[in-house]
């Protein structure tokens, strides 16, 4: 079997993952086996060598995320999954990749922390660490599923993501998410948008590793002649390190521009019923669950709220964000830790944002949702 | 005599960034030297090489070799090539880094590779110290030597290198000198056709800092003291060549081992093969 | 500096010569130096087995002296390549000429 054939499956999350991986053109995994991700690391072990592909269990997560970047600049499509312990490892290299501008996906299947905290079940702590995990200015994409049918078309699209902006795109799945078991509805391979990698071979002249004057240059793989150099140290067009300010300006602005040009492209939210709400609910992943059903439940007493639920963290949707905070006078940010996203939403939306904290450990309850919804618009 | 020509190896470096960024005798400049020379002998097309390191003074090597060149970060250099190498088998790609980076920080990744028997070659350099942060002490540095951060003499007991890498399984193992740079030549040359893990590891001066804290004067007296304290001994036993130079004990130098042990990228096809129902 | 005893002319003198040693001739080579790459590191002017080359009083544009060729030994290099295999800078090259 190449491709899971087009049809309904009761699958899980972890499931849908790889499989919209494999679509999506992916043959290289590393990884380490971390719950709650495991199953993505067994199941790819399973399916690439069947497909051609290729599948290695590494030492650690650090040697994963190294080795995915080796596989990509050597001409694969490639990924990891990993949790909270382990996307921290992968921290340096995923700076790596964007420094490098090597593509590759990162799932992390977000658990309880810090440290070791509630391996098998639910957390939403790795928000900002997204965001901010690397060390340097960095421009990160990140996607939040909710659902098992979601996981599947997002991990395609964090591929294409990965392609298109060339560097590491990170998928923050949940426990919850990664071991729910719901419909998957899995379309014809032509029905799906793939972004194939195109790759220079031979050079022209002086012609640079880089482009900096635009946005999107095509790699090189490894192996075809081009001889260029890739670095981790600050470089120049020519791919050569050099010590200047000017350079890392000329570099850095490059580096974060072409996301941050494109940030219309890339965003990507839900909306429930915001339409004419007085008070917006900020939620996403498996929280957004519940919040729907809160919401539900409070419209029907009446109560003018809605949900917004970012489906890229990041870039995060400033543009829509400022809209709602114009219509609704308030937000609240329920969330699996205490207190993260909320401050990107309060930052952004320069609005009162209340914050809801929920342990790790459990999905949360739409009741308690529900009262803090009443308490707001009462 | 001195009319402007270019250097034989002109098309093998990437003669615009001359003079390279390492200091006044150190020898990594003639460990790329031999590199190209055995790259040259190989048969193996210029296109095919990679060059793969982590960090530090070691590591800045690829990027002065006109291949495929990837400077990663620290100590990752050897995952970083084995997704590289599993992903595209026609790669001949090489690890060359320093003591710190492969030994320190990426010893786990070492030990792993060479137990896989992934099939890279590995050419370690060893300085027995840390060259680019300034001399501070390392698992190689020999005992009671000084350093940046052993101003007492180091207590520490050494990592014997071609030792551990023979008893994880490694393919290939050598050890020599930059003094040697005809047989690290032979060596590297022979290593790259080695199916499975080659290790070489290549002692380097590092006159203004290893060098300056043990009292040699310059890189000339370090070479010299490798010169007259190293001796060639191809069947050695491996337990016994730690590095131990200031308590008269010889360095041991030479082609330690050369075996047939099945590949991981050998293996890796036989499964694909045998899952896909006889190689389509 | 440690220095390797010399070959006494007295015992040149004893050693014996192959019967054909007139059929061959010493090659000869010609050195090439890139002095703004030098760095003075000596190797070169240590390592020649016939002491071609010295340091150079001049400086280059990175304050090295560069090495060079004695103007008393320009026909005696012999192509053996130490100085370029020994070279950390790729300073120095030696081209063997054609001896007619």
């Amino acid at each position: 079997m190449n491709f899971l054939p087009p049809g309904k499956y009761f699958a899980d999350g972890n499931f849908a993952l790889t499989e919209g991986a494999i679509h999506a053109g992916c043959r290289f995994f590393a990884g380490y086996p971390i719950t709650p991700s495991s199953e993505v690391l067994e199941r790819m072990s399973i399916r690439l060598p069947e497909i051609g592909g290729h599948f290695i269990e590494m030492e650690d997560e650090i040697a994963s995320m190294a080795a995915i970047l080796g596989a990509s600049n050597g001409g694969s499509k490639s990924m990891t999954a990993t949790s909270g312990p382990g996307f921290s490892l992968m921290q340096e290299n995923i700076g790596l990749g964007v420094i490098t501008e090597t593509p590759t996906v990162v799932l992390d299947e977000m658990r309880g922390g810090p440290s070791t905290g509630i391996p098998t079940r639910v957390g939403q702590g790795d928000v900002m660490q997204t965001r901010w995990g690397s060390h340097g200015d960095l421009a990160p994409i990140t996607y939040a599923p909710n659902s098992v049918q979601e996981s599947f078309d997002l991990e395609i699209e964090a591929f294409n993501a990965a392609e298109t902006y060339r560097q590491p795109v990170i998928v923050a799945s949940d426990q919850v998410v990664g071991h729910l078991t719901e419909i998957l509805e899995v379309k014809n391979m032509e029905d799906y948008h793939i972004v194939q990698r195109e790759t220079r071979k031979t050079r022209n002249g002086n012609e640079g590793v880089y482009d900096y004057s635009r946005d999107f240059t095509p790699m090189f793989a490894a192996g075809t002649g081009f001889r260029g150099n890739v670095d981790s140290l600050t470089h120049d067009e020519r791919g050569y390190p050099s010590n200047e300010s000017s350079v890392e300006k000329e570099m850095l602005e490059h580096l974060l521009n072409k996301v941050r040009k494109n940030e219309d492209k890339i965003v990507k939210y839900e909306e429930f019923l915001v339409e004419d709400s007085k008070l917006v609910v900020v939620a996403y992943g498996i929280t957004s669950r519940s919040v729907k059903r809160a919401v539900k439940e409070a419209r029907k007493e009446g109560l003018k709220v809605g949900m917004f639920r970012p489906i890229t963290l990041w870039p995060f949707p400033e543009k829509r964000i400022r809209q709602l905070a114009e219509q609704s006078k308030e937000f609240i940010v329920p969330e699996i830790n205490y207190g993260q996203y909320s401050h990107s939403v309060r930052e952004y939306s320069q609005t009162e944002t209340k914050e809801m904290h929920f342990p790790p450990g459990a999905v949360p309850d739409y009741r308690v949702i529900l009262k803090e919804i009443e308490r707001c618009l009462k | 005599m001195t009319e402007v020509e270019y250097h034989p190896k002109h098309e093998l470096i990437r003669e615009e960034r001359f003079p390279h960024v390492w200091c006044p005798g150190c020898g990594l400049g003639i460990e790329l030297q031999c590199y190209l020379n055995a790259l040259e002998k190989s048969g193996i097309p210029q296109n095919n090489h990679v060059l793969v390191s982590g960090i530090g003074c070691t590591a800045r090597i690829p990027g002065y070799a006109n291949l495929d060149t990837y400077h990663t970060t620290h100590g990752r250099g050897l995952p970083f090539a084995t997704g590289m190498k599993i992903a595209n088998p026609d790669l001949k790609v090489t690890v060359i880094s320093g003591d710190g980076d492969l030994f320190n920080i990426g010893g786990n990744h070492f030990i792993h590779a060479a137990r896989r028997n992934m099939d890279l070659l590995v050419i370690c350099s060893n300085n027995f110290n840390y060259g680019m942060t300034g001399g501070q002490h390392g698992s190689t540095t020999p005992l009671t030597s000084k350093s940046a951060s052993t101003p007492y003499g180091n207590i520490e007991p050494t990592f014997n290198l071609p030792y551990i890498a023979s008893a994880l399984g490694a393919s290939y193992v050598a050890r020599w000198t930059v003094m040697h740079p005809r047989q690290l030549t032979k060596s590297i040359r022979t290593a790259m056709d080695v199916k499975g893990f080659a290790f070489i590891e290549v002692l380097s001066p590092c006159p203004p800092n290893f060098g300056k804290f043990n009292g040699f004067k310059d890189g000339f007296e370090e070479m010299e003291f490798y010169r007259k304290s190293s001796v060639v001994q191809n069947d050695a036993k491996l337990e016994d060549i730690s590095i131990d130079p200031f308590h008269g004990k010889d360095i041991v130098l030479g082609d330690f081992v050369n075996r047939k042990r099945a590949s991981y990228i050998t293996l890796e096809h036989e499964l694909i093969d045998r899952i896909r129902g006889g190689g389509q | 500096m440690i220095k390797e005893p010399k070959i006494s002319e007295n015992q040149r003198e004893i050693w014996r010569e192959p019967v054909n040693f007139g059929r061959f001739a010493v090659p000869k080579g010609e050195i090439h130096i890139f002095p703004e790459r030098c760095k003075e590191c000596n190797y070169c002017t240590n390592y020649c087995p016939n002491q071609v080359l010295e340091r150079s009083p001049e400086v280059n544009v990175y304050g090295y002296h560069p090495v060079r060729v004695r103007e008393d030994k320009k026909d005696s290099c012999v192509a053996c390549g130490m100085c370029q295999s020994i070279c950390p800078d790729f300073a120095i090259f030696v081209k063997e000429v054609k001896i007619q």
